[in-house]
């Protein structure tokens, strides 16, 4: 690791305001990609600004069946809140599959929707929640959030504040672990309201997060795993690589879109 | 048995230090004025090296020294070499290509060392190690092991034309063309056996420190076998005499062979601690491990195997391809050859067999010994072919392997190995009991109904431990002889210090050789230390690997007890006024037998160090040596059996079921027995469904971390079905076969077999990640 100058912020405008004075600098929040990137000299920030201690970042809040959850909420602390679980458990347990305890102690959902890895799952969530992003300077939907591989709309000084969205009547989430990394190499994202359904994939796209559109259309007709036989899933738009071919990472977003509407069709909630 | 002798689940002694993190590793050590290096890596697999600039890296904050190759040499340090001369079937020897410790003119993969930057701090060394400018021209590249014969490929070394290195024979060709030509079915299979990353948990470090008042060196390291470092950076390397020269390798995380090998950074670091006047530390990255460290297996091979019309085997004919990688190893040379194919006989009464090995140079890291080495390969072959044949004949694979056991003992194979004892219906019999073989078709149903693949695979493997009579392996070109020393030092108030050449790096050696001595004096445990990983205590030793310090470590032990044991009861019997053929030594006293005569162990010690009272003549002290050389390998062997499901829509296989019962001879501590045997099983079910080291065609590692490199998990593996059968070694006093690297010899083709039984498909290599599970149900459809 290069040497490097740590700040700890207390408020969303001094944060701002270090890292406008700061030569090139970057913000921490759980450090599970920073710091692994900065140990192997991949990366080298002149200031580090850690976000972790301002407490407009922090916390869940759950208002009948709007979710608010603060940037540095780590994803432990997504994963056993009670009150999510009752309203959106896909969310809670999607959480609780991310990496390893070490790094669902330590890895916040600001930082993992910042970093934008394309296997990362809180980008699937977050699309076919119809989220917001909401950030220091704006608020925007998680689909113009999300750019592409590793990109997002955030500029060089904007912190994201929290995500929101409003629980769906029903929703799933299947994943399927890089056997390595226990990152998704496909991961779907089933969200059912009423007749609105969305499906997001990630780990399989090569711009990242994307809507399984032939999915949702098949699904809006009838709401069952059979109703996905006859979609096609275009391997030319995945991913590629030692781990899985896009013929692959084609048939896994199927399967696991599958799984996830048939642990929704089987669940009472 | 007492409680704490031979064949007692007694809890390892060494496990309070290192489950309360008291460990202490090389990088624990810290030497007054120490300072840190860092290497400057080759980032090409192939180029020639046209200019190194260390000016700028000199001038660094912290920078104490920035070495080259052109130093290393002018202070005439040698090259590394490989320590075991094969000879090629036209009887010239192996061609060994220049191994210089920092290359001087042209690198030959990524990670090969350069250049060594040591500083204040670890931070400094790297900042100045970046700053280091080397040009390079890049070369062509080969990497793949079946590549690298091709006409035109590109040339490593000049010393080996086509970058063969040799080209080896083992067994009788003109025998078994003809027992082919008499065959009634002959099965033929092409095999893979891919590269592995060892990747222990603690990476290679090293500390060199050079005294320049006594003109000494010492060398901290992370090996499995401290002496034979001494003797090779001694007699070859030039880096200082033995007497000048110690090697210590204190508690060490893992070895799995990766650690007997003398690499390049531990002398480089001793001569740079005299260059640069200061004590130097260096410990890899786990990407430097990724990299450097020797890499284990990658074979290609064709196989067949021939039957007469009974079905009894007729003849085997192996031709396989070894990747050596960039450079000859220090043992590389003898794992795909004698390590390798003198297995190839397996269980069974094969009349006649010819194997032909050719070893490669490609762009990649060195290759040699990783747990088993060699061994787990013949078994893959012939284990593959076994289960393949069987599905071709349309016979169950367990009685196939039955039909053909070797039952009569000792048993000359065609391929050099005298087997002296096993009891191969034993295994299988009791594996197929323990995992309801007969129970399976029913099974498979079931899971059929659940939309799941459920297949079983067989695997009955011998393997050659207790490496090994020195005679025999310096015949078949062995630098070293393969023996072990013990010493056994009574104290004065008869606590015991066991000193032995075996290493300890997580096998457990401090309770199991203790367990020795208990057995023998009936004296606690508590009061038996073992010393071992110090030239300075330790007179010589050959070190831990080939599931030796058993069989071999371990008896030079009962020899040295003998011997103990025989001055102690002549101490007795003088001071009793008793014969000395009627003292017996039982649960701490010195008796004679039948009276009620005794005296306390400790007053036994006592009387030899006051010396007041001894026989006459006799020398003070009790204090003997032993040096024991094996007459023979020893042959562990067993059965294991692996049932799976496989999910077609994902191609994800689970294992449902494995069951591992291995013939270890004598067990001296059950419990770690087991957690040998567990761990083995994690190693080679890691290398059969997860395990794959992926270079790309520019000869770049891909898989150089854990988010790529998938180690196995406890969630990959299922809770092992493990037993014991006992056939004890006829060679050697306890009986013992060795157990370290069974699991990881055995379990690959029973997996493998498993899961193409699933599959319906017998094309499929290793590791059977999901993608290649589905590939293969995809193509089978
Ligand atoms: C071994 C391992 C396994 C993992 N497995 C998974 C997995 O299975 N699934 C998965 O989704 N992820 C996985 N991750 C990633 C993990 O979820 C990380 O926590 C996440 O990628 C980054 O979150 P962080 O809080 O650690 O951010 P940091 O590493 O601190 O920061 C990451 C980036 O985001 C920026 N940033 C952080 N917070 C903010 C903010 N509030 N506003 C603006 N920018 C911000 C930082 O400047 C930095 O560029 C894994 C990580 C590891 C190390």
């Amino acid at each position: 690791m290069y040497e490097t100058q740590y700040h700890r912020a207390a408020s969303v405008e001094e944060a701002a305001r270090l890292m406008a004075e700061a030569e090139d600098g970057k913000f921490l929040a759980g450090g599970m990609t920073l710091i692994p990137t900065m140990k192997q000299r991949l990366a080298s920030p002149s200031d580090l600004i850690d976000l972790r201690k301002i407490e407009a970042l922090k916390g869940i809040t759950v208002e009948g069946r709007t979710v608010r959850i603060g940037a540095v909420t780590t994803h432990y602390d997504v994963s056993t809140n009670e009150e999510l679980a009752k309203i959106c458990p896909a969310i809670t347990s999607l959480a609780g599959h991310i990496g390893d305890p070490q790094v669902r102690n330590m890895g916040t959902i600001g930082g993992s929707i910042a970093n934008n890895d394309p296997a990362a799952d809180y980008p699937s969530a977050l699309v076919a929640l119809d989220a917001t992003v909401i950030t220091s300077q704006r608020s925007l939907p998680a689909s113009d959030f999300f750019v592409g591989l590793f990109e997002t709309a955030l500029e060089p000084n904007e912190i994201i504040v929290a995500v929101e969205f409003v629980a769906p009547d029903k929703a799933a989430y299947k994943k399927f672990p890089n056997p390595a990394s226990l990152y998704a190499m496909a991961g779907v994202f089933v969200a059912k309201s009423g007749d609105n359904i969305r499906v997001a994939v990630t780990g399989a796209g090569e711009g990242g997060v994307f809507r399984l559109k032939d999915a949702e259309t098949a699904l809006a007709g009838n709401f069952s795993p059979s109703a996905l036989d006859s979609i096609a899933v275009e391997p030319d738009a995945l991913l590629s690589d030692m781990h899985a071919s896009a013929d692959y990472r084609a048939n896994l977003v199927k399967v696991m879109a599958k799984r996830a509407v048939a642990e929704i069709a089987n669940r009472p909630m | 048995m007492g409680v704490e002798g031979i064949g007692a689940r007694v809890l390892r002694k060494e496990d309070k230090r290192f489950i309360t993190g008291k460990g202490r590793y090389t990088d624990d050590m810290s030497v007054p004025g120490m300072k840190h290096a860092a290497f400057v890596r080759s980032p090409h697999a192939h180029a020639r090296i046209t200019g190194i600039d260390v000016e700028t890296a000199k001038k660094m904050p912290g920078v104490i020294g920035v070495l080259t190759g052109a130093e290393l040499k002018a202070d005439g340090i040698g090259n590394l070499i490989c320590g075991w001369m094969i000879h090629s079937k036209d009887g010239t020897p192996m061609k060994m290509g220049a191994w210089s410790p920092l290359a001087t003119d042209t690198v030959r993969y990524v990670g090969d060392a350069v250049v060594i930057v040591v500083a204040d701090t670890k931070g400094q060394a790297r900042d100045a190690a970046e700053a280091v400018d080397i040009s390079y021209e890049e070369l062509p590249v080969v990497v793949k092991t079946a590549e690298a014969l091709n006409e035109g490929a590109p040339q490593l070394h000049p010393e080996a034309p086509g970058n063969l290195i040799f080209d080896w024979d083992i067994g009788d060709e003109k025998a078994t063309n003809g027992a082919f030509a008499g065959a009634a079915h002959v099965t033929k299979m092409d095999i893979v056996n891919g590269r592995l990353v060892p990747n222990a948990i603690e990476p290679r470090a090293t500390l060199g420190v050079y005294d320049a008042g006594e003109d000494h060196y010492t060398c901290w390291t992370t090996s499995q076998n401290p002496h034979v470092a001494r003797l090779v950076l001694s007699a070859f390397y030039n880096v200082a005499p033995e007497n000048k020269l110690r090697v210590i390798a204190p508690d060490v995380g893992g070895g799995f062979g990766s650690k007997i090998f003398i690499y390049p950074e531990e002398l480089i670091c001793l001569w740079a601690s005299k260059k640069t006047g200061v004590p130097v530390k260096w410990v890899a990255d786990r990407t430097e491990s990724f990299l450097a460290d020797a890499h284990g297996r990658d074979h290609i091979t064709h196989a067949e195997l021939a039957f007469d019309k009974d079905n009894r085997i007729l003849g085997l004919k192996v031709q396989t391809i070894a990747n050596l990688g960039a450079y000859m190893s220090l043992f590389s040379s003898s794992v795909p050859t004698y390590l390798y194919a003198t297995l190839l006989s397996g269980q069974y009464d094969i009349p006649a067999i010819h194997a032909n090995v050719k070893a490669v140079y490609t762009n990649t890291a060195p290759v040699d010994a990783y747990r088993g080495a060699g061994r787990p390969e013949a078994s893959y072959v012939l284990e593959r072919i076994m289960e393949t044949a069987a599905r071709e004949l349309k016979v169950s694979p367990a009685e196939l392997r039955r039909k053909n056991f070797i039952r009569v003992f000792p048993h000359q194979t065609p391929v050099i190995m005298n087997y002296d004892a096993g009891d191969f219906d034993a295994t299988l019999d009791a594996a197929l009991k323990a995992a309801d073989y007969a129970g399976f078709e029913k099974r498979r149903g079931e899971a059929a109904k659940r939309g799941k693949l459920r297949g079983i695979g067989l695997s009955c493997y011998i393997e050659a431990c207790g490496i090994a009579p020195s005679a025999a392996v310096g015949s078949l070109g062995a630098g070293v002889g393969l023996w072990e020393s013990a010493e056994v030092r009574v104290n004065a108030i008869g606590t015991i210090e066991i000193l032995t050449g075996s290493h300890s790096h997580g096998q457990g050696h401090e309770t199991t050789f203790a367990q020795l001595a208990t057995e023998r004096f009936g004296v606690p445990i508590d009061s038996i230390s073992i010393v071992h990983g110090d030239t300075d205590k330790v007179q010589m030793g050959m070190g831990t690997y080939g599931s030796r310090s058993g069989a071999v470590g371990m008896s030079a032990v009962i020899k040295a007890l003998d011997k103990v044991e025989a001055k102690a009861k002549k101490i007795a019997a003088h001071l009793l006024e008793a014969d000395e053929a009627d003292i017996e030594i039982k649960d701490g006293d010195v008796r004679v037998a039948g009276t009620d005569k005794s005296l306390p162990w400790f007053q036994v010690a006592l009387a030899a160090y006051t010396a007041h009272n001894l026989p006459s003549g006799m020398e003070p002290g009790l204090k003997e040596g032993a040096f024991y050389d094996p007459s023979n390998f020893t042959f562990p062997g067993g059965c294991h059996i692996c049932e799976v499901e496989v999910d077609p829509e994902t191609g994800v296989t689970e294992i449902i079921q494995f069951v591992a019962a291995d013939d270890f001879g004598k067990v001296i501590n059950p419990m770690i027995v087991e957690g040998q045997v567990h761990g083995g099983l994690a190693q080679g079910i890691g290398q059969a469904l997860l395990e794959g080291t992926h270079y790309d065609d520019t000869g770049q590692l891909l898989t150089a971390s854990f988010m790529d490199y998938t180690m196995p998990r406890a969630q990959n593996l299922p809770s092992f079905d493990v037993m014991t059968t006992e056939t004890p070694c006829p060679s050697n006093p306890l009986g013992i076969k060795g157990c370290g690297e069974a699991g990881a010899i055995g379990s690959p083709p029973a997996v493998i077999n498993a899961i193409t039984d699933a599959i319906r498909n017998n094309n499929l290599t290793m590791p059977a990640t999901p993608q290649t599970v589905w590939n293969a149900i995809q193509a089978a459809k």
